[in-house]
């Protein structure tokens, strides 16, 4: 079964090399460069899997993750946040809002491989 | 001849002694090996002492001559105190009953310990303002950030380039593309990391002293006076020397301190302030009535007199302190909160109210001094705004008890404080058996 994964990266370069390893890896990546196309790409179908920024412009990656949790449809819906090193307190309050992993910046793309398939259990 | 700024009780300490010990002056002097009257003007506080004289006489006296020179090492004792207060690790407690052996046997290294103990007190300072810096500026944490996206983009893109060996060659021109652009970003935000920290374009905000310090210091070297203010051209020198504090906040608090003192000296010149201290015997509020100008900011003037030998502190509603000129033997605390006892505060809480008290400092050589302290309100922005208090008391010091005079026993802060009793201790103090 491919596993649906939402990337919401503002990053350009490093949203398509995340797209490319995880395509390779057997996924089907969506990328969104923000928070505002969330809804509409949900609509569309449900992912598996959201790769989510801590960093983004606009709506940040800690309020997306809170509206995901406040969302009967996707409170349980696994969530990778996207970290900078020395984001300590960020990463305390994400933990208490219920994301499922960290990926501290810059990963290597095995680590990236092994996260996914682990949270999308394949 | 003025008194020795550096070593004002020892002669005292020595007169009493030997009037103690029923010895003539002429007697200690001669078991001594110095003549009488280089004892008298010693023991009148006119001649520096130390070394062999002080041991020989100390030996005489039959005294450690530790304690005598405490006179002179007060400020030095007070700060080893509270190196041993900050350091003292598990199981390794300083011997604080011996701090005047201490002081007394190794006077150049108490000198480096209470020394270090400043510098650490300063670094402390530096560190949390540095930390502070890393982790509010928006400046750094957008360099940092763009740098680590960077990197991330780099990292991974050449993780795919090298281990996809059936990359399609559309996909490998794109990924060499955006390694090319990732590391044109890297450039330069390695620059403008690198162009921060090395500061060029910083005025120097981050001195190594508190800003009231530096501004204290600064004060200290000029003997406590801003005496040119009244000369024509001496304001151009003081500001240059307020141009070369180290920290922008201190220049700005020096500057206040030279505004209030110009315009005090207008309304109170000095030959008018010494006139009025004549005629009135050294009341700031019979001097203040005189000249038409409020209490402390007579307090302010004497203790800012060239040669002055008072001592003032200024605080505010929250009992900060704003201004502190030390006076010898009167602990002023560097850090933390002050000796509520302190007539200070309670001039604080009634204002317009003198007070005034004599006060006896803690410690195995008490001082005694005249306290005087006000507390004035201030409304800046008229009915509509707070009203602000500031108290001032001015410190004199004194020789002798007057007869039935009551003393106030007082502090310099909690912890190193030894009055264990005191009923107003803030927490315990570290002075154990060093009382």
């Amino acid at each position: 079964m491919t596993a649906r994964v939402l990337l919401i990266e503002d990053e350009p370069n490093i949203c398509e090399a995340i797209r490319f390893i995880l395509s390779r890896d057997g996924c089907d990546v969506t990328t969104l460069c923000d928070g505002t196309g969330m809804a509409e790409a949900m609509r569309k179908g449900m992912p598996d899997l959201v790769i989510l920024d801590l960093m983004l412009p606009g709506m940040s990656g800690m309020e997306i993750l809170a509206q995901l949790r406040a969302d009967p449809a996707t409170h349980a819906l696994p969530v990778m946040m996207l970290t900078a090193k020395g984001q300590g307190r960020d990463r305390e309050a994400a933990e208490r809002a219920g994301v499922n992993m960290f990926m501290t910046k810059p990963f290597s793309n095995d680590d990236i491989r092994a996260a996914v398939r682990h949270l999308t259990a394949r | 001849m003025p008194q020795s700024s550096a070593a004002p009780l020892i002669g005292s300490l020595i007169r009493e002694r030997r009037l103690a010990m029923d010895l003539r002056q002429g007697d200690l002097a001669e078991r001594v090996g110095i003549s009488a009257s280089y004892l008298n003007l010693i023991e009148h506080n006119r001649r520096r002492i130390g070394g062999d004289v002080l041991a020989r006489i100390a030996q005489v006296l039959q005294v450690d001559p530790a304690l005598l020179a405490q006179g002179a090492g007060g400020a030095l004792v007070d700060d080893l105190r509270a190196a041993a207060a900050t350091s003292g690790t598990a199981g390794r407690q300083a011997e604080l009953d011996r701090i005047e052996d201490f002081v007394g046997r190794f006077p150049g290294w108490a000198a480096v310990t209470a020394a270090t103990q400043q510098r650490v007190g300063q670094l402390e300072r530096v560190v949390a303002a540095l930390n502070d810096r890393l982790a509010h500026d928006p400046h750094l944490s957008a360099s940092l950030h763009e740098v680590l996206s960077a990197v991330s983009s780099v990292r991974s893109t050449a993780g795919i380039l090298a281990e996809t060996e059936d990359i399609d060659p559309d996909w490998r021109l794109r990924f060499h593309r955006n390694l090319h652009q990732d590391s044109e970003r890297l450039a330069s935000g390695a620059e403008a990391l690198v162009a921060y920290l090395d500061g060029t374009d910083r005025p120097g905000d981050i001195a190594l002293a508190a800003p009231q310090e530096e501004v204290e210091a600064w004060l200290a070297e000029r003997g406590w006076h801003l005496a040119e203010v009244e000369a024509p051209g001496g304001r151009a020198r003081i500001t240059a020397e307020v141009a070369a504090l180290a920290s922008v906040a201190a220049r700005k608090l020096a500057q206040t301190v030279v505004d209030q003192a110009v315009q005090e000296a207008s309304l109170l010149p000095d030959a008018r302030l010494r006139a009025l201290m004549d005629a009135q015997g050294d009341d700031p509020a019979l001097v203040a009535r005189a000249a038409g100008v409020s209490v402390i900011s007579v307090m302010r003037r004497m203790a800012l007199q060239p040669g002055s030998p008072f001592g003032l502190v200024i605080c505010d509603a929250s009992g900060t302190t704003l201004f502190r000129k030390p006076v010898e033997g009167f602990a002023l605390p560097r850090f933390g909160a002050a000796c509520p006892l302190w007539p200070l505060f309670t001039a604080l809480g009634r204002p317009m109210m003198p007070v005034t008290a004599l006060v006896e400092t803690a410690g195995r050589a008490p001082r005694l001094f005249r306290a005087q302290a006000i507390s004035e309100t201030r409304l800046p922005l008229g009915f509509a705004g707070p009203e602000l208090r500031e108290a001032a008391m001015l410190l004199s010091a004194l020789d002798v008890v007057p007869p039935k005079a009551a003393v106030t026993p007082v502090g310099s802060s909690c912890r190193i404080c030894p009055r264990l009793d005191c009923p107003a201790r803030r927490e315990p103090s570290i002075m154990t058996d060093a009382g």
